[in-house]
């Protein structure tokens, strides 16, 4: 979600099979400098594409001697995802960041064979995709300061994830700014 | 009918299997052990397709063997989750992908913490106070939710796990010949003496 030179990226923590909680301690979003990386879909997808991002942004890092953008970023996960387009990694992944030449923040989603969503206010994924887009549509406005983006970001997954039986058991929220990154644990609904 | 099951403690973690050694419905062994030693603290337990069980665990144990020659140091807990599931996940997108389910229960002598990893077939891979593999995720994960905590002791732990395997043996349809019970401590791997001649009447 995008805020005034801000932006936030938040995640819920269930990992299940089915209908079935097999941990309540799984997280989603994953640093790359100063680009977040939020991954939902297959389990073992998200790790595996997470691992992937993390050798491939490490050896960007250390070809340019420079943390790599978000634009970047986007880019590198289209084209990474587009390179198994007949036997995808289950994943939509979101990524979220301030670009550090022009100080301004950048989102954006993609589809499981990386067709980039550019989008100006929010986007969400997962299964409660449809729940987050009412409570995004309902919440988000332009311009919010980063206290009142980590409102409206925590509540509008809080709300979503309770509305989604295969979602929830918490939620981690990252507040992007230019100077500081603040990350937060919400409790949630345990049940 | 396999049964998979771990659980940590203060200061140890506990890893049991089913004795059971099963094709179809009939049992060819009573006395089957379902887990490797891979170090001093680790421990792999597996279930899933016959040959590709004990194909997969024997060579991970190989390499993490091989590991620890090679480097004169003994891989963590974490890391040897790392490395299984990195292997799991290349198999799996692969032209013969591992049906194997394992539980990886460690300890690490650094932290001196206990661990238990759960990992699938899908190389879903989570670190765990407790977990199961199986039909044992239906009728022991509520026991554990009810009576787990993070700081039991290792006479709570075991009671714990009786209270799973008498709810196994109450409502699984067919025998699966006890659990053979090992603990991961400080002091390394053992292997629990379960007396497990109590019959179970169904509810």
């Amino acid at each position: 979600m995008v805020g005034k030179d801000c932006v936030a990226i938040a995640c819920d923590l269930r990992l299940g099979l089915q209908a079935l909680t097999v941990s309540n301690n799984f997280p989603k979003i994953f640093s790359y400098g100063d680009v977040y990386l939020g991954l939902t879909g297959l389990a073992t997808d998200v790790s595996t594409v997470a691992d992937l991002f993390r050798y491939k942004v490490n050896m960007y890092r250390l070809r340019e001697e420079r943390q790599i953008s978000p634009q970047t970023m986007a880019n590198l996960v289209s084209s990474s995802l587009y390179e198994r387009r007949f036997g995808p990694y289950f994943v939509s992944p979101v990524i979220a960041g301030i670009n550090h030449t022009t100080g301004k923040p950048f989102i954006c989603g993609f589809d499981s064979i990386g067709c980039i969503d550019f989008a100006k206010d929010f986007i969400v994924s997962g299964t409660a995709s449809d729940q987050l887009f009412g409570t995004c549509e309902g919440l988000w406005e332009p311009d919010l300061g980063p206290e009142d983006l980590f409102e409206t970001v925590s509540q509008a997954l809080l709300n979503a994830v309770d509305r989604d039986a295969l979602s929830g058991w918490g939620a981690h929220v990252y507040i992007i700014e230019k100077d500081k990154v603040t990350k937060r644990l919400l409790k949630g609904r345990q049940d | 009918m396999e049964v998979l099951l771990g659980l940590t403690g203060k200061d140890f973690t506990l890893v049991a299997s089913s004795k059971a050694a099963m094709r179809g419905v009939t049992i060819l062994k009573a006395t089957d052990d379902k887990t490797r030693e891979l170090n001093k603290y680790n421990l792999m337990a597996f279930s899933g397709e016959a040959g590709d069980t004990v194909q997969f665990a024997e060579y991970v144990q190989a390499n993490v063997q091989l590991y620890s020659m090679r480097n004169n140091s003994e891989l963590g807990p974490a890391a040897v989750a790392s490395f299984v599931r990195g292997e799991l996940a290349k198999a799996l997108r692969s032209r013969s992908p591992y049906t194997v389910n394992l539980l990886l229960g460690g300890f690490d002598p650094i932290t001196q913490k206990p661990t238990l990893y759960w990992c699938d077939y899908l190389a879903s891979l989570a670190q765990l106070p407790y977990a199961a593999h199986g039909y044992a995720q239906y009728y022991c994960l509520s026991t554990l939710d009810k009576h787990h905590h993070p700081d039991i002791d290792l006479e709570k732990g075991l009671k714990i796990l009786r209270m799973c395997s008498d709810e196994l043996k109450r409502r699984l349809p067919i025998d699966f010949k006890g659990l053979a019970v090992k603990i991961i401590t400080k002091d390394g791997i053992r292997e629990e003496d379960w007396v497990d001649d109590k019959q179970v009447l169904p509810a």
